[in-house]
C-alpha cells in the first residue's frame, strides 16, 4: 500500500520531467532535424536568458510573490551596458564625462537590476504594496526608463569583447549554457542547502509562523526580490551581447515565459512548494516546444495557442494530481 | 443486517474504511446515530472521529463501506448532497466568511432572491433573526460575523444548519474555543434541539461532558470502533480505558515548588485595541515569573490572553508600551527575532496558522527557530539538523514514520509537540504557552502536563495561558487572572478556588455583553470582583 503510494509520489514528482521527455521523442520522430547536436545546442542557448530570469521568479513565487517585471528590468540593465559602454555617462552639470570599460559597463548594468529588485522589495515589504501591484508598475516605470535611456532606438556596435558572452564557445559548450549552469547550481545550493533557502520556504509555506519563529520575513523577500532584480539584469547582458544591441522592446513579454516555466515545473503559486529543477524542466518544456513548433512550420500565432494550451495541460495534470 | 431495528435510526455507517497515503485512519466502522438523541463520540486525536464525520457529511468521497439513511443507501457527491439530505456539520474550526454578515452567513448560498433578481435583504434579516431567537442569541444579522465573539459565531453557525432544515447536526469539538458560560447556553441548545428530534452527533474529548449532554457513547481508538453505549451504562474511567487502550491513574503531575528567582518581569504592560485605538486591550498588566514555575494565566475569550502573551513576544512594538524586564534588566523586545534571542519561546494557541509550516517536513519544523545550528562550514547538514531534532522527537515522543513526514498529515498532538520541540530547540529560559492542550486528546494531554513538570523542574520558567479553569489549577504555581485587559487577581495555587479565578474573570463592566443577551447568566453569577 506504501510502497504503491510512494511510486504516485514519485511519478508525481517527475511529472514534467516525463512530460519533457515524451515531447522531445514526439518532435524527434515528427519533425526532420529537431534530434541532432545543433538543434541541442541552439534550444540550450535560446531558453538561457529565460532560465535566468525563471531561477530568480521561483524564489520569488516559492516565498508566495510574483515579480512581473524582470522583462523590463532585463531591457533597462542591458540598455544601461550597451548605452555606457558606447557613448560613456556625460554629466553637463559636473563637466564631467565617464568612460566605460566592458567589465564596468556590465557591472553598472547588473547593479541597477538587483537595485531596482531591491526598489520592489522595498515596496512590497515596506510598503505593503501586494507583489503583483508593486512589480506591475516598477514593469511600466522600468520600460519607460529604458525608452528615456535609449532615446527609444537600439544602441548597437557594442564591440567583439562585449560580444563574448553572448557568442562564444568555452571548451566546447556557449558561455551562455555556462552562465545559465552555474546560476541554476547555485541556486540550487542555496534553496537547498542555505538558512536563506529554507526561509524561502517557510515564508511561503506559512509566513505568520515564519515570523513568529523569529525569521525576518522582510529581509528574506528583499532579498528573493533583489536577486530576481540581479538574474534579470544577467539575462539584459546575455540577449544585449547576443544580438550587439539593445532594443527598448527588449525583454516584452519573458515576465509571461518566465512566470510559466516556474508553473509549468510544479511550483505552487501560493508559495511554499516547489524547486529549481523543476523550474529547469519546466524551462526546456518551453523552449523545446517552440523549437519544435519552428521546425516542422507552425504558423507563428499557432505555436502562441500551441504554447498556453501546454500550460494550462500542465497545471491541470498537477491539480488533479494534487487533489485529496 | 436489520434495516428497522427501531425508527429512530436515522443514519447507520456501515463497515466504513478510509486512508490516506496508505496510513489507514478508518477501519470497519459501523455505527448508528439516533434521532432525537445526543450521540457522542469520543476517541484521542487522529482515532478517525473527524475522518468518519467529513465521509457522513460528504467532504470525503472516496471510502470503503456503506452509509445507509433513513433505510436507503446513500451516496454523496459533495458535501451539498448531504445537506440538502439533512445533514449539517459544524466543524471545530469555524466555516463562516469573516467579512460576511450574519445574514449572509446563514444563508450563503441560498440567498433569498426578490422578483428584481436582487438580493431581499429584509426578509433574509427577518428570517435570521427569527432563527437567532430561537437559539437565544438576539444580535442584529446585519453585524460583521468577524464583529461577534467565537462562541456567537458558533451559535451563528448552528443557525445556518438549522436554516438548512438539518435532521442531523454533526459537531466537531464545539467547546473546544468558547467559555465556561457560552458552554452552558450551547448545551442548553444541543438539548432543545434533540428534544425536537435532530439527531445531533456530538465528537469530544471532555469526558466531562459526555455525563452531562450525551444520551449515547461510541468510542473509537486508532480508526476502529471500541464500543458503543448508552451512557448510563458506562463510568467516566470505563471510557478512559476504552479510548486510552489502558489504565490511567493521575491526570494531573503537580510541578515542584517554585525556585525564588525572577527570570521574566512585566511592568506596566499596554496594548492599543487595534481599530479602536482608545481602548486598550491589555491594560497596565505587571507580573513576575520565576525559574521553575509555572504561571498560569486565566480569562475569558476577549480578556486580552493571547494579546499580552503577543505583546511579550515583541509582535506589537508600535501599538504597545510598559516595559519587559529580563534577569532584572530592562530589555528591549521589538520583534519575536529579539524576544527569541533572549531566550524566550511562544507556543501559540493556533497550531496551524501560527505555529506550523504545514508542508514541511517535521524537522524542518523543529529547527526552524534554531537553524543556525544545523549549520556547517555555512551550509546545513542534514545529518546534524536530524541528529538535534531526533533527541526532541524521543524526549517527547512524537509518533512519526520519518523526519521527513510532512507536519499536515500528524494528529493535533503529534503537532503540539513538534510546536514545542521546535521551541525546546532554541534552549528557552521562558516559555510562552497558549493554550498548549488545546484540541489534544487526553493521552498528549498528559503527556505535555508531565513535559511541563520536566521542564520546570530543570528551571525553565513557564507563563500557561489555559481556559479551562481544572488545567490552570492543576498546573501553576501561581495564576493571575485577566479581565478586560486588567489584571484582576493573582494567587498562589493553594489560596485558588473555581469561584475566586471565575469572580475575577468576570468582566464588571457590561461592555462585553453588548451584542447579545446571551450572557445574561454572567450577570446574575455576581458581577462585582
Amino acid at each position: 500500500m506504501l510502497k504503491l503510494n510512494d511510486h504516485k509520489a514519485l511519478l508525481i514528482r517527475f511529472q514534467p520531467l516525463l512530460g519533457l521527455l515524451l515531447m522531445v521523442v514526439i518532435f524527434s520522430i515528427a519533425a526532420e532535424g529537431f534530434f541532432s547536436t545543433d538543434n541541442f545546442w541552439l534550444v540550450l542557448t535560446q531558453v538561457s536568458v529565460n532560465m535566468c530570469l525563471s531561477v530568480g521568479m521561483t524564489l520569488v513565487i516559492l516565498t508566495g510573490g510574483i515579480d512581473l517585471s524582470v522583462g523590463s528590468i532585463l531591457a533597462l540593465s542591458g540598455a544601461m551596458m550597451a548605452g555606457l559602454l558606447k557613448n560613456g555617462l556625460e554629466l553637463p552639470a559636473f563637466n564631467l564625462f565617464i568612460g566605460f570599460t566592458v567589465i564596468g559597463a556590465v557591472l553598472v548594468g547588473l547593479l541597477v537590476g538587483s537595485f531596482l529588485g531591491l526598489f520592489n522589495g522595498l515596496m512590497i515589504t515596506v510598503l505593503r504594496i501586494p507583489p503583483f501591484v508593486a512589480t506591475l508598475a516598477m514593469m511600466t516605470i522600468a520600460r519607460g526608463l529604458t525608452q528615456l535611456w535609449t532615446g527609444g532606438a537600439a544602441i548597437t556596435g557594442l564591440g567583439e569583447i562585449f560580444g563574448y558572452v553572448g557568442t562564444a564557445r568555452l571548451v566546447g559548450i556557449p558561455v551562455r549554457v555556462w552562465i545559465c549552469a552555474a546560476v541554476v547550481g547555485i541556486a540550487i545550493l542555496v534553496l537547498k542547502r542555505t538558512r536563506f533557502g529554507r526561509y524561502v520556504y517557510a515564508v511561503g509555506g506559512n509566513e505568520r509562523a515564519a515570523k513568529l519563529s523569529g525569521l525576518n520575513v522582510n529581509r528574506i523577500k528583499l532579498r528573493v526580490y533583489t536577486i530576481a532584480g540581479a538574474l534579470s539584469a544577467v539575462g539584459g547582458l546575455i540577449v544585449t551581447s547576443k544580438l550587439d544591441s539593445a532594443t527598448p522592446i527588449a525583454g516584452d513579454g519573458y515576465e509571461l515565459d518566465s512566470i510559466a516555466a516556474v508553473v509549468i515545473g510544479g511550483t505552487s503559486l501560493s508559495g511554499g512548494k516547489g524547486s529549481v529543477l523543476g523550474t529547469v524542466v519546466g524551462t526546456l518544456i518551453i523552449g523545446v516546444l517552440n523549437s519544435g513548433l519552428i521546425i516542422l512550420r507552425v504558423a507563428p500565432f499557432w505555436q502562441k495557442v500551441i504554447k498556453g494550451c501546454v500550460i494550462l495541460l500542465a497545471v491541470a495534470i498537477d491539480r488533479l494530481n494534487t487533489k485529496e | 443486517m436489520a434495516l428497522s431495528k427501531t425508527d429512530n435510526i436515522v443514519l447507520q455507517a456501515r463497515s466504513i474504511s478510509k486512508a490516506f497515503g496508505g496510513i489507514k485512519a478508518l477501519d470497519g466502522i459501523s455505527l448508528e446515530i439516533l434521532a432525537g438523541k445526543v450521540n457522542a463520540i469520543v476517541g484521542e486525536n487522529g482515532a478517525g472521529k473527524s475522518t468518519l464525520m467529513k465521509i457522513l457529511s460528504g467532504v470525503h468521497q472516496e471510502y470503503e463501506g456503506q452509509i445507509v439513511l433513513d433505510c436507503k443507501a446513500v451516496t454523496f457527491a459533495n458535501p451539498r448532497q448531504a445537506q440538502d439530505n439533512g445533514i449539517a456539520i459544524i466543524h471545530q474550526e469555524l466555516n463562516l466568511i469573516p467579512y460576511l454578515s450574519v445574514a449572509e452567513n446563514v444563508f450563503l448560498g441560498r440567498e433569498f432572491v426578490a422578483s428584481t433578481g436582487l438580493i431581499d435583504y429584509g426578509a433574509m434579516h427577518r428570517e435570521t433573526t427569527k432563527i437567532l431567537e430561537k437559539l437565544d442569541l438576539h444580535i442584529n444579522p446585519r453585524i460583521a460575523v468577524s464583529d461577534l465573539r467565537v462562541g456567537q459565531q458558533q451559535v451563528v453557525e448552528i443557525a445556518h444548519a438549522l436554516s438548512l432544515h438539518a435532521r442531523i447536526l454533526i459537531m466537531d469539538e464545539p467547546t473546544s474555543a468558547i467559555s465556561k458560560h457560552e458552554i452552558e447556553v450551547l448545551f442548553g441548545l444541543i438539548r432543545s434541539l434533540a428534544t425536537q428530534g435532530v439527531a445531533v452527533v456530538y465528537i469530544t474529548h471532555k469526558l466531562d461532558e459526555l455525563f452531562r449532554i450525551a444520551d449515547t457513547v461510541t468510542v473509537l481508538r486508532d480508526g476502529k470502533l471500541v464500543g458503543s453505549s448508552p451512557i448510563e451504562d458506562v463510568t467516566h474511567d470505563y471510557i478512559v480505558r476504552m479510548m486510552v487502550g489502558r489504565d490511567m491513574q493521575d491526570f494531573f503531575v503537580k510541578a515542584n515548588a517554585a525556585k525564588p528567582q525572577d527570570v521574566l518581569g512585566v511592568r506596566d504592560v499596554c496594548l492599543a485595541h487595534p481599530r479602536r485605538r482608545d481602548d486598550l486591550v491589555v491594560d497596565h498588566v505587571s507580573f513576575d515569573v520565576k525559574a521553575g514555575e509555572v504561571l498560569g494565566l486565566f480569562g475569558l475569550m476577549g480578556a486580552g490572553r493571547t494579546e499580552l502573551l503577543e505583546t511579550i513576544f515583541g509582535l506589537h512594538p508600535k501599538s504597545s508600551s510598559g516595559s519587559i524586564l529580563f534577569d532584572g534588566r530592562k530589555v528591549k523586545v521589538k520583534s519575536p527575532t529579539d524576544a527569541i534571542g533572549l531566550g524566550i519561546g511562544f507556543v501559540t494557541e493556533d497550531r496551524k496558522m501560527e505555529g506550523l509550516i504545514l508542508e514541511m517536513s517535521v524537522a524542518a519544523n523543529i529547527s526552524l527557530a534554531s537553524l543556525e545550528q544545523t549549520e556547517r562550514f555555512g551550509l546545513l547538514s542534514a545529518a546534524t539538523e536530524n541528529q538535534l531534532v531526533r533527541d526532541y522527537i524521543e524526549r517527547l515522543r512524537i509518533k512519526i514514520p520519518s523526519l521527513k513526514q510532512i507536519v499536515e498529515n500528524l494528529s493535533g498532538g503529534n503537532q503540539q509537540k513538534v510546536v514545542i520541540a521546535k521551541w525546546l530547540v532554541t534552549n528557552p529560559r521562558v516559555l510562552l504557552l497558549d493554550e498548549p492542550t488545546r484540541g489534544i486528546d487526553i493521552n498528549a494531554k498528559n503527556e505535555i502536563y508531565r513535559l511541563i513538570s520536566e521542564l520546570t523542574k530543570s528551571g525553565l520558567a513557564i507563563l500557561m495561558v489555559s481556559s479551562e479553569l481544572p488545567e490552570v489549577m492543576a498546573i501553576s504555581d501561581r495564576i493571575i487572572v485577566l479581565s478586560e485587559g486588567k489584571k484582576t487577581a493573582e494567587f498562589t495555587s493553594s489560596k485558588a478556588t473555581e469561584e475566586l479565578i471565575m469572580k475575577a474573570a468576570i468582566p464588571k463592566s457590561s461592555g462585553l455583553s453588548k451584542a447579545g443577551s446571551h450572557f445574561a447568566i454572567e450577570g446574575k453569577m455576581g458581577s462585582q470582583v
